[in-house]
């Protein structure tokens, strides 16, 4: 058994079957030191069933306060190589978008100075450069802005915004996502790099309620496109649809339509938009003869996050409807406003979602100033324990 | 080791998207007229101008070496004029305009071993977390669970043959880094024994009141322990989320025995036709039996499996649950309900049933 090359036969099973195998991607980057430990450590967590990483350390680059995660292995002795095994996070193009050329040179980086390991791409939409030395990371850093890259967030702070891929390839693109995306995450560069909020944020920008990049579960300020006129109609295309027996109009379409304002007479397709809720479905079913209305922005919701600490929650509706221009001012200056009440009144680790619930929706709309609407709620409450203010008592 | 290190530069933002945008998107970007799926793994998106954009996706395990991604950009040179990109769920996507090269880059991907599909009504890759590979928290690996599941699961993602797009997620402990709780399936890692406390670690790197304050339920107390401040748990609220851990490195959850998966069903983040939900327990404990999870794997293939014999056309998991009832889903699926299935938590009692709509009821 030499250094690099470890038994490891559990690892192994998983190099079978039609499935891509991560084992089989380590195994190519094994001659790297770091990795044939790395390949070790984890066939010692598949025997004892138990992570063999410690609690994240203090490092980073120099100047900044997130973008790298660090990690050390409890049995230093017997895989020294990734004792340190230090993540980056890499603040991906917008719409993950690349060319050969710029892949080779972001290879050859990674093949200098760390563990030939990435992760295309984190959950967050970076970059992920895995199993980085200590040593390492400030040369990585300053070899990756060299070719125009630059660290995402970590830490309670800006997390790195992503998109789908928006009006670069699909249709149904109500707002132009990928600059956006790029616009917003370049305006936010400190609060990126330096936290310094209670907790992290995200930003996720989807053209469609199709919402591809699940912003309405997993962002903190959740950017959905939308439209406020009339869904287009080429009432020819629709009759091919079911000339064809492609679709079935009544059991595919308007059956299915949540608000049941559909209606097909056999020849004509008709649409009571004003009780549209812009589903997409009827869009998604019939792509070729509908498509979303031309008066085109987004709506915003907040508060979306996974259960740690206070339980799991999806976006609420923030903003009804903006229309979405360059350079996306309305968009920062909201931002900055429900930073700054949630910077100065949120606990620590509390998301913006769950900072809403303690403190109530209406008290926050109030601190940031937007005006409630009934968009922003399911139904008025049906409990009768109303905070009055005093002033309200006297009028 | 310093010599070719350039200066450093900092707060550049990422870099700007438009440099590596194929031709045919910078010529008709924000102008597509429609797409069509002719094939499983091929997306056709027509410009209002004629042209056409070809989308072959291939599936990748998340996890690749700088080899794999420098063949990626070979096959990309050759087939595609050196354009490629990522898609949201891990999978690679090649993006051409010669519609003869579509074959060749599909043969030359399956012998890679990286297979061509995951679009329409089929299962696509399944996001998921860094598991034993890369964190402290994991209460089971990520990447042999996804492996494992997505062998079995193959079919699906090589054809387009389910009522609708089915999304399965993984996530290794409750943190959810990738937010498993809106997906069609979700698996989940889970700890189920309350902190051990290291009270010499305690004092050296934790901060007592913080660590109280982490904790939800307020199980964690603080206490003095050999004439030092620590803290203690109180093991029947504990819940195992692992918030202390996150901010006090001495509160280990992690147990060989105790760790393991659950399974949810039932969520979504699409807005068609009903709106976006939660994912809803169905399987709270399946032990972790590395390297192939076959217990994990047969649970998740059954749920797919009877999901897609009863479900209708379009309608996703959640959706095919709230028609036939979850009475009915249990009893289709063969899966016990027990008494973990009941919401416990902070608004518990909004999921218990208040009205006399009941289905059929078994004898
Ligand atoms: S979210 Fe909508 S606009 Fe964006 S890629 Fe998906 S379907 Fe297209
Ligand atoms: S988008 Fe949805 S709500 Fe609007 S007409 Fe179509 S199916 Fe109905
Ligand atoms: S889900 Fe939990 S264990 Fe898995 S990578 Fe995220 S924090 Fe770590
Ligand atoms: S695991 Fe969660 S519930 Fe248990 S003591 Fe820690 S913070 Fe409290």
């Amino acid at each position: 058994m030499t250094d690099k090359k470890r038994d490891t036969p559990l690892l192994d099973e998983l190099e079978t079957g039609p499935w891509p195998s991560f084992v089989k991607e380590l195994k190519k980057s094994a001659d790297n030191p770091m990795t044939g430990d790395l390949l070790g450590l984890l066939e010692r967590s598949y025997e004892e069933k138990i992570g063999h990483w410690k609690h994240g350390g203090l490092v980073g680059v120099m100047g900044y306060g997130g973008g790298v995660i660090g990690r050390y292995n409890d049995l230093p002795e017997e895989f020294p190589h990734c004792a340190q095994f230090h993540t980056l996070r890499v603040n991906q193009p917008a719409g993950w978008f690349y060319t050969s050329d710029v892949l080779r040179k972001l290879c050859d980086i990674w093949e200098k100075h760390g563990s030939g390991v990435t992760n295309m791409h984190g959950s967050t939409g970076d970059l992920v450069l895995l199993g980085c030395p200590t040593e390492a990371l400030e040369p990585v850093f300053a070899e990756l802005t060299e070719l125009g890259f630059d660290l995402g967030g970590s830490g309670s702070d800006v997390r790195t915004p992503s998109c789908c891929c928006g009006e670069s390839r699909c249709e149904w693109a109500c707002y132009d996502t990928m600059a956006a995306t790029h616009e917003i995450t370049n305006e936010f560069q400190d609060e990126l790099h330096r936290p310094a909020f209670p907790y992290k944020f995200k930003f996720k920008m989807s053209g469609c309620p199709n919402d591809c990049v699940a912003s309405i579960a997993r962002s903190d300020m959740s950017i959905i496109g939308t439209w406020r006129d009339d869904i287009k109609i080429d009432q020819e295309k629709v009759r091919q649809y079911v000339a064809s027996g492609e679709v079935d109009m009544r059991r595919d379409v308007t059956s299915r339509c949540p608000t049941r304002c559909m209606r097909w007479d056999g020849t004509t397709l008709s649409i009571d938009n004003s009780n549209c809720v812009k589903c997409m479905h009827c869009i998604n079913v019939l792509h070729l003869a509908l498509s979303p209305g031309d008066d085109r922005g987004a709506m915003i919701l907040i508060g979306a996050k996974a259960p740690i600490i206070g339980g799991a929650l999806l976006a609420s509706v923030l903003v009804p409807f903006l229309k979405m221009e360059p350079p996306y001012d309305d968009i920062k200056e909201l931002a900055e406003a429900i930073w700054d009440v949630w910077g100065e009144h949120g606990n620590n680790r509390e998301r913006v979602g769950e900072f809403i619930q303690r403190v109530g929706l209406g008290n926050f709309l109030e601190q940031i100033g937007l005006d409630p609407v009934p968009e922003m709620v399911i139904q008025p409450r049906t409990n009768p324990y109303i905070f009055f203010e005093s002033d309200e008592e006297e009028e | 080791m310093s010599q070719n290190i350039p200066q450093r530069k900092t707060d550049i933002g990422p870099p700007d998207y438009k440099q590596f945008l194929p031709p045919v998107i910078k010529k008709n970007y924000g102008q597509w007229a429609y797409h069509e799926n002719p094939k499983p793994g091929v997306l056709m998106h027509v410009a209002k101008s004629g042209d056409r954009l070809y989308s072959v996706r291939a599936a990748t395990p998340r996890l690749v070496s700088i080899e794999t991604i420098r063949l990626f950009a070979d096959i990309a040179d050759e087939f595609t004029g050196g354009y490629l990109r990522w898609t949201s769920r891990n999978n690679v996507e090649f993006l051409l305009t010669d519609e003869t090269k579509i074959d060749p880059l599909i043969e030359r991907l399956h012998k890679e071993g990286y297979p061509v599909g995951g679009t329409g009504p089929a299962i696509t890759n399944i996001v998921h977390t860094q598991g034993w590979i890369h964190c402290h928290s994991a209460a089971s690996d990520a990447s042999g669970v996804v492996k494992s599941v997505m062998d079995e699961l193959y079919e699906y993602f090589v054809a387009m043959k389910l009522p609708a797009k089915l999304r399965i997620a993984y996530a290794c402990c409750l943190n959810m880094c990738g937010a498993v709780h809106c997906s069609d399936i979700a698996i989940l890692g889970i700890h189920r024994r309350a902190p051990q406390i290291d009270h010499t670690q305690v004092r050296s790197v934790c901060e007592v009141p913080s660590t109280v304050a982490a904790c939800p339920t307020g199980a964690v107390r603080p206490t003095t322990v050999n004439g030092h401040e620590s803290v203690e748990v109180i093991e029947e609220q504990c819940m195992f989320c692992a918030n202390c851990y996150t901010v006090c490195p001495a509160m280990k959850l992690n147990d060989p025995e105790q760790d393991g998966l659950s399974i949810w069903v039932g969520g979504k983040v699409s807005n068609a036709r009903s709106e976006p939900k939660f994912s809803k327990l169905a399987i709270p404990y399946i032990p972790n039996n590395p390297p192939r999870w076959p217990e994990a794997v047969n649970a998740v293939k059954n749920i797919v499996e009877v999901y897609a014999a009863g479900a209708r056309k379009y309608e996703r998991m959640g959706e095919w649950i709230e028609r036939i009832g979850w009475p009915k889903f249990f009893e289709l699926t063969g899966i016990e309900f027990t008494k973990y299935h009941i919401d416990d938590f902070t608004h518990a009692g909004e999921s218990y049933k208040r009205s006399a709509h009941l289905r059929q009821v078994k004898e």
